[in-house]
């Protein structure tokens, strides 16, 4: 019997939400050691997280778009996930909550829904609990502490002129403090092994990215041209949760190999700039967010060589 | 066009926010409270109306290549007019609004009836229509206002809502403007032609 269709004619077993799920795995260890320094608070905050954004993409799709239901396919669990993991420990639950609504309904399903954003959910989210709740969102804690007990990151030291004294020991393993998801390097490296392992993500956005960032906070030191720390800034901050799980995101990241260099080339340069002479300590969560709105832009103009094409032509 | 339609016209199918995306500037600028927002639309309302008329009564004079220019003469009248009415009556608002009195010179809603309304019908159908895209102009003006100054300060018309609230700051911001016209866009779109 034959049956006529259009391509594509082989299809793959993976699936939308098979890689969903292995992003959530590869998301656990940050979580995990995220409670483990933050303490239980942090576990509900991922829990209000998590459950908000299922709940606002199950309503949207029921009653407001009224199509066929697809929270099980894990994209609503990674959004609040990675929105939880962007906030402080000391966030009230309802600022998450609310948070992470307004990513799935804003940064997501007003676009039309998985696949058609934009921007990257969970960072529309971050960046709406930034505007709205300024002090909430920049008031970070020391970890492994009985009671809450307010420090400043790394990098917002060094903005107001002081010297951070966190040891590059502590900030690869995540001694400091920060959002809850994204002091421990090393958990997020072991994630990222996972999602690289699978095939999901290439190295091509995370070292454009991380490189570019380094090379510009080298070049560009506190006192004299190439005396930066650079170490120090690629280790602290949300670069890495960034580099790894946000800029590689396959809906709002270029398709073609050259696109994503230049996608990770354009986060790095806007990170570091934000870092060095904007107005904010840290600047991925707006690098990635302004690259996202560039990559139709960036589609457009590099397209993927085809066989036998003349390059220079 | 009966009278009642034409007037209807401008508060719903082809309200200037909403419909024709007219306006814009000034619904982004000035709409962060309420009383803000009906101070605006209440000046643009009067202009609109005025002008409306006048331009309709000179359509025939007005030779059609420098039809432009002699709009802007006769809009700017009313705009000082109100300007300097406003500044002597209720100067707090005058210094609320600010530069945005003025602007009202080039709003393009106004721009858009003499073009398209006023220099092709008679005195009184222009009054209609003006008077009706002023109203819908202010309602929008008004409901985008009073969501923006619940959500963003906590207070209506000056008064806080509820001691236990806690603003959402990014609505009382440029970014909270844009979002809030644009859900209301949307909003009127699924409701499209049911009124």
């Amino acid at each position: 019997m034959f049956t006529i269709s259009s391509s594509p004619h082989i299809r793959d077993k993976e699936s939308v939400s098979s890689i969903m799920w292995w992003v959530v795995i590869s998301l656990l260890p940050a979580g995990i050691t995220g409670i483990w320094f933050f303490g239980l608070k942090a576990f509900y905050i991922m829990v209000a997280c998590i459950l908000s954004a299922v709940i606002s993409e199950f309503l949207l799709e029921k009653f407001v778009l009224k199509r066929k239901v697809i929270i099980f396919d894990g994209s609503a669990v990674v959004t609040g996930l990675l929105l939880a993991y962007n906030v402080s420990v000391g966030l009230p639950l309802w600022m998450a909550v609310l948070g992470s609504a307004f990513a799935i309904a804003i940064g997501k399903m007003a676009f039309g829904g998985i696949g058609r954003n934009i921007f990257n959910p969970a960072l529309v989210g971050r960046a709406f609990l930034v505007a709205s709740f300024p002090a909430a969102m920049t008031r970070f804690y020391m970890p492994f502490q009985k009671e809450l007990i307010s420090t400043a990151t790394p990098l917002a030291i060094i903005k107001e002129g002081g010297r951070a004294v966190v040891s590059y020991r502590d900030l690869f393993l995540g001694i400091r403090g920060g959002c809850i998801g994204e002091t421990s390097v090393l958990a997020l490296l072991v994630g990222a092994g996972i999602l690289l392992w699978r095939r999901y993500i290439s190295l091509r956005i995370p070292l454009s990215y991380i490189g570019t960032v380094a090379i510009m906070t080298w070049i560009f030191g506190p006192n004299k041209f190439f005396a930066g720390d650079w170490l120090f800034h690629i280790l602290s901050g949300g670069l890495f949760l960034g580099a790894f799980f946000m800029a590689t995101d396959m809906v709002t990241s270029p398709i073609s190999k050259r696109g994503q260099i230049v996608f990770g080339i354009g986060c790095g340069i806007i990170t570091s700039v934000i870092r060095l002479w904007g107005g904010y300590p840290e600047g991925v969560s707006y690098s990635i967010l302004m690259m996202n709105g560039l990559v139709p832009l960036i589609d457009a103009y590099i397209t993927p060589r085809r066989l036998g094409e003349r390059i220079g032509k | 066009m009966r009278p009642r339609d034409n007037f209807l016209k401008g508060i719903w199918s082809e309200n200037p926010i909403l419909a024709l995306a007219l306006g814009l500037c000034p619904t982004l600028a000035v709409t962060t409270s309420l009383k803000n927002a009906v101070g605006m639309g209440l000046a643009a309302t009067f202009v609109l109306v005025f002008s409306n008329l006048l331009i309709s009564l000179f359509r025939k004079f007005i030779p059609s290549k420098i039809r432009i220019p002699s709009y802007i003469v006769i809009i700017a009248t009313f705009v000082t007019l109100v300007d300097l009415l406003m500044s002597a009556y209720l100067p707090a608002l005058h210094k609320q609004l600010g530069i945005f009195v003025p602007l009202i010179v080039v709003n393009c809603i106004i721009m858009g009836r003499a073009e398209a309304f006023a220099s092709k019908h008679g005195p009184v159908a222009s009054i209609i229509d003006g008077f009706g895209m002023g109203i819908g102009f202010t309602l929008v003006l008004s409901v985008i206002g009073a969501v923006r100054e619940i959500l963003g300060a906590g207070k209506l018309w000056g008064l806080a809502v509820s001691t236990s609230f806690t603003p959402v700051l990014v609505f009382a911001l440029p970014p909270g403007a844009l979002l809030v016209v644009g859900l209301f866009m949307a909003l009127k779109q699924s409701l499209g032609g049911k009124k």
